[in-house]
């Protein structure tokens, strides 16, 4: 379980959160949408403690997180695949392992994204989707609770993509939380089960997507944001 | 902090750049070896390449391979581990890769040419000094990155560090002897010696090459100084407070940062 309580986050005189509520009690894949500078990686990086929040408390099992191990939980996708450029992928691996423990599902990963082909070769020499596909391997290697991707999709083939899809909806039926950020709106609306809406650092619509295309009265999920974001301009 | 040490010494140690490092010490060492056939003459002239090239080629190539950690850290910074581990892991790796290239860079032809001589002081100095001067640059240079995500600000005020202590300090040390020349200044000049790691260095060289003798009145002042034991515990105080001082700076900088 994981809460975030009245969050702000300021980066010099940028306010880029304004007071986060979010609880996420129930296992499920929960897109977190919004535009541009909305605070989405913010918010997922205070999570991860990349980010000290200016005010506020993040609470994981109803307690206060605190210190480094409870990472331990959490398996987190950066949104950008950069790796230390003289090692292997395989060297790579080792080397989150050794500061990890072993990877349980590593094998099982490199097979479906087809990491194996390219596993000797140094980092350097991958391309933007090989790279994208050894940051999923290295991330969604622990079997844990909860999992935090930031735009996981970029740079994959379709096969990629496929595997991807599969996988997240394996965890999803294993009864893990997951969390998503992505700006493609076919993936959400294949996957998400509830949706959050951030605007401006502030939480702008949280519900189902059956709630948000009703309440917005269009007829997918792509439409239904684009409405969101005119709304707001409006207003 | 010894995992992340060992993988990015693996990193640093595998990279052309660092290679190339290597090869420039094994050349010029060499070169000016079998060329003069006086390994004291060479000592002074690798103490000028040293003393100059060191300082700059640990936080040029420091900087760029920070610069190039801050851009993956997010997935080290997203496991169980502290940002001390971390960031104390990495300045050791680059420390150890750097200091590793331009130790054995001086010492390899030196064993091949004269064996006898690696163990000598004026050598084993040269290149003690040559180390410690990678380490302080390296954890400048890494200090320099995580307090400056703009490259050019960050690269730009590496550059100044580096001219203010191994050019600019030695001119303005030289404009104030002039200036208060009918003064004793002996003391004076003893300690802005001890205020830059760079002058230090050279200091420490040429006294283990014994031409303090050029140096008049000042090189006896400075001779019965580094001579004594509170004298070597101050030079080696000093030292330690040009790595700690900085250290300490960049593993606040990393505790507070948001990446």
């Amino acid at each position: 379980m994981i809460e975030f309580k009245n969050i702000h986050k300021k980066f010099g005189k940028q306010q880029v959160l304004h007071g986060i509520d979010l609880k996420f009690d129930q296992p499920g894949i929960f897109a977190i949408l919004g535009p541009n500078g909305s605070g989405k990686t913010t918010l997922i990086k205070s999570l991860m403690g990349m980010v000290h929040p200016t005010d506020g408390e993040i609470l994981i099992n109803g307690e206060i997180k605190k210190g480094n191990e409870y990472r331990n939980n959490i398996a987190y996708l950066p949104q950008i695949a950069r790796f230390p450029e003289n090692l292997s992928v395989n060297e790579f691996f080792d080397f989150i392992e050794n500061i990890r423990g072993k990877g349980q599902r590593k094998e099982e990963l490199m097979t479906a994204f087809g990491v194996h082909d390219f596993a000797s070769k140094k980092l350097r020499a991958l391309s933007g989707g090989m790279r994208q596909k050894v940051n999923l391997v290295s991330a969604l290697m622990y079997d844990t609770q909860t999992i935090v991707l930031d735009e996981p999709t970029i740079g994959l083939d379709p096969v990629a993509l496929i595997a991807l899809k599969d996988w997240i909806r394996n965890e999803q039926a294993a009864g893990k939380t997951i969390l998503l950020t992505t700006h493609i709106m076919d993936i959400v609306q294949e996957l998400a089960d509830e949706i959050v809406f951030l605007l401006d650092g502030k939480v702008y619509y949280r519900g189902t997507q059956q709630e948000l295309l009703q309440k917005t009265n269009t007829p997918n999920t792509e439409h239904a944001i684009a409405q969101l974001l005119t709304l707001k301009k409006a207003s | 902090m010894k995992k992340v040490f060992k993988y990015c010494f693996l990193d640093l140690i595998r990279s052309r750049w660092t290679i190339v490092y290597l090869l420039f010490f094994v050349i010029t060492c060499g070169g000016l070896l079998y060329l003069s056939g006086d390994s004291s003459k060479v000592v002074v002239s690798l103490m000028n390449v040293v003393i100059l090239l060191v300082p700059l080629i640990s936080m040029i190539y420091g900087m760029m391979y920070m610069y190039q950690v801050r851009d993956y850290v997010e997935i080290l910074l997203a496991q169980p581990i502290s940002r001390k581990s971390i960031f104390g892991g990495y300045v050791l790796g680059l420390s150890a890769a750097l200091s590793v290239s331009v130790a054995l860079g001086i010492l390899l032809p030196l064993a091949f040419y004269d064996f006898q001589q690696v163990l000598s002081a004026q050598w084993l100095m040269l290149t003690a000094i040559s180390v410690l001067l990678t380490i302080i640059f390296s954890i400048l240079a890494s200090w320099l990155v995580l307090a400056h995500e703009n490259r050019l600000k960050g690269f730009g005020l590496g550059l100044f560090i580096w001219l203010l202590l191994a050019v600019i300090y030695d001119g303005i040390f030289l404009v104030l002897l002039i200036a208060f020349e009918g003064f004793p200044m002996e003391r004076l000049a003893l300690g802005l010696t001890l205020l830059n790691p760079v002058d230090m260095g050279r200091v420490l060289l040429i006294f283990q090459l014994d031409y303090s003798a050029l140096m008049g009145y000042t090189g006896a002042v400075f001779e019965k100084f580094f001579g004594t034991l509170s004298g070597s515990l101050i030079i080696g105080g000093a030292y330690l407070l040009w790595m700690g001082v900085p250290l300490a700076l960049l593993l606040r900088k990393a505790r507070l940062k948001d990446f």
